[in-house]
């Protein structure tokens, strides 16, 4: 009798005990979710995709249609207002602002997010085989980093723009390139000491191979900082894009991005069309913003040791 | 020491080389050579003028001719697209301009971010936390292309204090504005890192033995804490002078302040490409060279560095 409901109680014991078992995630998401800045960045990004996504339904005009009434009178009838259907008015060309945004953050979002899975497809794994090969061949893989990160790549990006012609895909190129730089260094350093914990050893001892040890033993144990890293970089990312494009080397007419349209708006501040430079620079601002909360809250998350 | 300062000089040398000859090879690899125009020149003309820059040479012979030229020489050979002057007048012009604005930037933005940071740090969530926290997060989201637009709107247009754009050889009502938005956003960086470093350093055993002492707290700051907290400002530095120095192109479009930033964006819509390739190498140069600075300061203070 009493033996029964002992085992019963042992059993529903280990029942609770699996309930209540929290894997590192989920204490991850706990403390994300506490995170009051965090929130609601996340709710602003999510705004602002929703934003990107669904904006061009919304507009009342296509993005590159020239009104010619409207040039040249822009203070006057371009003002922002619900009746005309320009909700953010119209740019010196007649152009429907609301649809210009939509497009500008569609690409500054779109440059984040491929500047941040390059680092970490490209930087992750560069770092980890650098971190597990160790000795010899990290110090040259390491050096060949330290010699990239060296140069100022703003430079030899524009060199290049100017050289093979001004594109998205140039551009999304030379993002590429420095992206994964950082990330490599932080992955390696995560490697170097996770390559001496037992499980890594005892996969070395089974005969597994040292590729098959970095994708299945390391790289799962970086995604933690990786991510974290990852969403930091974006708005480093749209920064950058946003200045190229704000030099106008970067996405051009007709389509266009958040930096060209604050070059634009800046440039026309004077004549008294702020609306110009004030929608543009509210949504760079608000994105900017919004990664940094999210990936700040992302690594006190997950990366308790670092506060 | 003197081995580590060899050591690292075996990085740079090379590294400075790699750039030379990179952007020698984007140069070359450009579709079309830069005298190729809408209207074709006669071809005997078109031969005479290659020859004249050089450009009918095989390639390995312009290469040579050109490290040669730029190591030796300290010459970067003639303008593509102006007769009369060569890119060393170029960078004659610009470069003491781009120089004293980048100076004035670099020290307000370490020693503002510095006594902000540690400030916020001693009087841990005081106002004064507060408002250097604050300050720091509403910074980062202002790069420099977005200040500059801000800056001329309150001080120029609204208030009228300050002189819209210009050099004036340097005169102080000239460099105000240049100096805030390019220093803003390093200011930032700079305080957020100086405060978590210095709120370590402060709870760290010996700064405990040191105030056990009863040595005042003016001196514990002072004397004890401020060197190990200046360890990641240091290497903070690299990055934030490559930042700066990209960022003079943007205060030379917006101020109108005549710098090699200028030069530069004018180059690169005019195809220009030796100038560009002369400004490239500088600012790689310089970066460098920068780069060489800090490492070799940083090893002079942390003690923990063994060479």
């Amino acid at each position: 009798m009493t033996y029964s409901s002992d085992a019963e109680r042992l059993l529903n014991a280990t029942h609770l005990a699996e309930v209540q078992g929290r894997s590192l995630w989920a204490d991850a998401r706990a403390r994300f979710l506490r995170n009051k800045a965090a929130m609601v960045g996340t709710f602003i990004l999510f705004g602002i995709a929703v934003f990107a996504i669904f904006g061009q339904f919304v507009a009342q005009h296509e993005r590159d249609m020239i009104d010619f009434t409207l040039i040249g009178a822009n203070m006057q009838k371009g003002v922002p207002s619900i009746e005309t259907g320009h909700f953010f008015g119209t740019d010196a060309n007649g152009r429907d602002l609301f649809a210009r945004v939509v497009q500008g953050t569609q690409i500054s979002l779109m440059v984040g997010i491929v500047g941040a899975l390059v680092a970490v497809i490209v930087g992750t794994l560069y770092g980890a085989i650098a971190g597990y090969a160790g000795g010899r061949t990290d110090n040259i893989m390491m050096r060949i980093v330290d010699v990239l990160m060296s140069i100022p790549f703003m430079f030899v990006l524009i060199l290049m723009l100017v050289i093979f012609g001004r594109s998205i895909f140039m551009l999304f190129l030379g993002i590429g390139l420095i992206s994964w730089l950082d990330m490599a260094r932080i992955a390696r350093g995560q490697t170097l000491t996770i390559k001496n914990k037992e499980f890594v050893e005892v996969a070395h001892a089974t005969g597994v191979a040292p590729f098959t040890i970095i994708l299945r033993h390391i790289v799962p144990n970086l995604l933690g900082i990786v991510i974290v890293y990852a969403t930091l970089l974006v708005p480093q990312m749209i920064i950058f894009e946003s200045f190229i494009s704000f030099l106008g080397l970067g996405v051009q007419e007709p389509n266009t991005s958040l930096g060209a349209l604050i070059s634009e708006g800046s440039s026309n501040m004077a004549y008294g069309v702020m609306w110009q430079l004030y929608f543009p620079l509210a949504f760079f601002v608000l994105t900017i913003f919004a990664f940094f909360f999210v990936g700040d809250g992302l690594r006190d998350a997950l990366d308790p040791k670092d506060r | 020491m003197f081995s580590f300062i060899l050591k690292r000089l075996a990085i740079a040398v090379p590294t400075l080389l790699i750039l030379v000859i990179l952007s020698f090879i984007l140069m070359y690899a450009a579709p079309g050579g830069p005298f190729n125009s809408d209207r074709p020149l006669p071809p005997q003309v078109l031969a005479n003028i290659e020859a004249k820059y050089g450009l009918d040479q095989p390639f390995w012979k312009q290469i040579l001719d050109y490290v040669w030229n730029v190591v030796v020489h300290f010459d970067f050979g003639p303008s593509f697209q102006y007769e009369d002057r060569t890119v060393n007048d170029v960078i004659a012009q610009g470069f003491p301009v781009t120089l004293t604005y980048g100076f004035w930037s670099f020290v307000v933005a370490v020693v503002v971010g510095v006594t902000l940071g540690a400030a916020a740090a001693i009087k841990q969530n005081s106002w004064l936390d507060y408002l250097a926290v604050g300050i720091s997060i509403g910074a980062q989201v202002l790069p420099n292309f977005v200040m500059a637009p801000i800056l001329l709107l309150t001080f120029t247009l609204w208030l009228g204090w300050l002189p819209g754009g210009g050099w004036n050889g340097g005169q102080w009502q000239y460099l105000v504005m240049p100096v805030i938005a390019l220093s803003t956003s390093y200011m930032a960086s700079i305080a957020r890192i100086t405060r978590s470093s210095m709120l370590e350093v402060l709870n760290s055993n010996f700064i405990r033995t040191a105030r056990a002492k009863g040595l005042p707290t003016r001196r514990v700051i002072f004397k004890h804490a401020l060197k190990p907290t200046m360890l990641p400002v240091i290497s903070y530095l690299g990055p934030a002078f490559v930042g700066m120095i990209t960022g003079s192109v943007v205060i030379d479009i917006f101020f109108s302040t005549g710098g090699i930033g200028q030069f530069f964006v004018n180059s690169a819509f005019n195809r220009d490409y030796s100038v560009i390739m002369g400004i490239t190498i500088l600012v790689g140069a310089l970066t460098i060279l920068f780069n060489l600075v800090v490492d070799i300061l940083y090893a002079w203070i942390d003690p923990k560095i063994r060479y």
